[in-house]
């Protein structure tokens, strides 16, 4: 199976970002089959059957999402697009919007009839500019040929797409600081309840969905939610994008079926290629920077010494003891020279300048990690850091109103729990470690490189 | 006193028309992108004024959020901007070189603009070319897999498109 593609199937076909191209490819047939012969309800039954899960990072059933939805009488409803896409490691959603836009506005089109929503915006990461007029172009495209605008397809149906630029802020992505900065607000998360599907954006009921998660709307259309169903393993259903990227030989944007091993994803031909310039695996953080990393034995394998596989439940098998998780797909790989306490300093620098702030835990606390950190990588770090570093992280989790806390703390979490020893040899080799890094280490060992 | 030419007043309808008429408000991130690219790549006081007149809100409600979002200037910057990634996944590709590069070659640190108002260099955190890294922004585009050779390149088009601009 491995191969099977649902979503970028198509998208090296010379001119595809066109519609004639598109279209000629076989290209919003799920348009007309939603519209002609399906009603609202029935289509939400298919994602449902479909066993979809939310593609942003949390994982949720799309469908089950859908039917949350509140229908006051008279309360327009509305479909949110997330294309804020700003956690390290992540950039598979840019990629299907520059190479394939149709199939994403496609989505849209079916999921905001399912959903009610007959003005459904696109929320953008402001940096992503060019896409943003391949998307306006691939909507004034759509609308020409009958696709959006009024009663579409004879069917009463009315929606129109609109794409807002957002302006350099990663908590954007969190839905409800999304549903603020749509607003024209600061981007601060919101306390739930109310959630979203009550009282969103404009406190009209909302639905917010990745770009990947509406994309694949289309497949399950066109096939049946048991079709779909049928590829993946367990929950975890259809395919998923991955961006691979740090030290291997091919980074890119794979779409997997979710049955293939962690080490075939690394080192076969047809996904990373393997680790670059001849070096050994040391370790990885599989779903975005805010998931734990894992060291290579751990990666490949699981604390029971199974194979690990490229999907939800085998990337979480052991909880954050000894597993990770899928998280938004993004997939960072570090070779055996790279420092695990840099790349995690980097890390928390992120969270740093991200938190919106409102929290104190969150504010507070990922500043501290940002400078213990950057103390024990800079040679000024003293023993009782590492428990202090821990402390501070444990007492973000859980304590804040959205997930960002946990986002910034998890990362730090993982890296004390699997590489203390390399923090430790950072703060009792302080001259050594600013020149070389530490290496790898026992918990690297043995590791499995095929052939 | 700053003004939309007809143009960018176009465009300014534009954007507030995709919002429901007692919502002008939720126009204000793409019009605060359009006033920045109108007035000089950043936002005055008394550009800010201006937004929060036409969107018809208290100037406070514009200062709030021109002050949140990174990808606004609150103070004049250079004719080239120079966003760099540093940030986790580009940090282990070399990003850390590439900027120590850029500080060499152009005599700027991050937070700096040369003297001649022409390029200012900026650290940024992930811009989503994780996998083309290292990377940086310049003006609505990319630059990706930089090389120092490919550095020299950029700042020399740069170069040229000024004069030829003149
Ligand atoms: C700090 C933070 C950042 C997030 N960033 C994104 C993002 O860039 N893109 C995204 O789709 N979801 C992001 N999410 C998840 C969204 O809140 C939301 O769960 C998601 O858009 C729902 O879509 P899905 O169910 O299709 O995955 C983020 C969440 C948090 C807490
Ligand atoms: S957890 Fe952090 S980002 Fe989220 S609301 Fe609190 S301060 Fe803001
Ligand atoms: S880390 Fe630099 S683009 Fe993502």
């Amino acid at each position: 199976m491995g191969s099977i593609k649902l979503l970028l199937e198509k998208a090296h076909v010379e001119g595809i970002r066109y519609y004639d191209v598109y279209r000629r490819e076989g290209g919003y047939r799920s348009v007309e089959k939603a519209l002609k012969t399906m009603s609202p309800e029935t289509i939400v039954e298919e994602v449902k059957k479909s066993g979809l899960r939310g593609r942003g990072g949390a994982g949720f059933p799309a469908g089950m999402k859908w039917s949350f939805i509140a229908k006051p009488e008279g309360v327009p409803r509305h479909l949110v697009c997330n294309a804020d896409e700003s956690e390290p490691g992540t950039f598979k959603d840019r990629y299907l919007m520059e190479f394939i836009p149709h199939l994403l506005i496609e989505g849209l089109i079916v999921s905001s009839f399912a959903l009610g929503s007959n003005d459904t915006y696109i929320y953008i990461r402001g940096e992503y500019a060019w896409i943003v007029d391949i998307l306006e172009q691939a909507i004034i495209e759509a609308k020409n040929n009958g696709w959006l605008g009024k009663n579409i397809l004879g069917s009463g149906f009315d929606c129109n797409i609109h794409v807002q630029r957002g302006a350099g802020a990663y908590i954007c992505g969190e839905e409800t600081a999304l549903i603020e900065s749509l607003e024209g607000k600061r981007g601060n998360p919101r306390i739930k309840p109310p959630f979203p599907a009550v009282q969103g954006l404009w406190m009209r009921p909302t639905v917010v969905n990745n770009v990947e998660t509406l994309a694949a709307v289309v497949p399950i259309i066109n096939m049946g939610g048991e079709e779909y169903a049928k590829i993946g393993v367990g929950r975890s259903t259809g395919t998923k994008l991955i961006s691979a990227c740090g030290n291997i030989n091919k980074p890119g944007v794979y779409e997997i079926d979710m049955t293939i091993s962690v080490e075939e994803f690394i080192y076969s031909d047809e996904y990373c290629g393997g680790i670059a310039n001849g070096k050994r695996l040391k370790a990885c953080i599989p779903g975005g920077s805010s998931v734990p990393i894992l060291p290579a034995n751990l990666l490949l394998k699981t604390a029971k010494g199974e194979t690990r596989f490229m999907n939800y439940e085998s990337l979480s098998d052991g909880g954050f003891a000894s597993g990770s998780m899928m998280g938004s797909g993004g997939f960072i790989v570090l070779d055996e020279d790279q420092c695990v306490v840099k790349n995690t300093y980097t890390l928390a620098r992120f969270y740093r300048h991200e938190s919106c702030g409102q929290c104190s835990p969150c504010r507070e606390g990922t500043g501290w990690m940002e400078k213990i950190l950057w103390n024990i990588e800079s040679g000024k770090g003293k023993m009782s850091d590492i428990d202090l570093l821990w402390d501070v992280q444990s007492k973000i989790e859980g304590n804040t109103i959205c997930p960002l806390g946990d986002a910034a703390a998890w990362p730090v979490a993982a890296a004390i729990r699997h590489f203390r020893d390399e923090f430790e040899w950072h703060i009792t080799n302080k001259e050594e470690a600013q020149k070389r890094n530490f290496g790898l280490a026992h918990y690297a060992n043995p590791i499995h490189v095929p052939a | 006193m700053i003004q939309f030419n007809d143009t960018q007043m176009a465009e300014f309808k534009r954007l507030v028309n995709r919002y429901p008429a007692d919502k002008k408000k939720s126009a204000l991130l793409p019009v605060l992108h359009l006033a920045q690219d109108s007035f000089g790549g950043w936002l005055s006081t008394e550009t800010m004024d201006y937004v929060a007149a036409l969107l018809e809100i208290k100037p406070i409600e514009v200062y709030e959020v021109a002050t949140f979002y990174s990808m606004y200037n609150l103070k004049p910057v250079g004719k080239y901007m120079f966003e760099v990634c540093q940030t986790g996944p580009c940090m282990l590709r070399g990003s850390d070189d590439i900027i120590a590069y850029i500080n060499e070659k152009l005599g700027i640190k991050p937070g700096e603009t040369t003297a001649d108002g022409m390029f200012t260099l900026k650290t940024v955190e992930c811009l989503g070319a994780c996998g083309y890294a290292p990377m940086m922004q310049l003006g609505k585009h990319y630059k990706e897999h930089l090389t120092k050779q490919k550095i020299d390149e950029i700042i020399e088009d740069c170069k040229k498109a000024a004069i030829n601009n003149n």
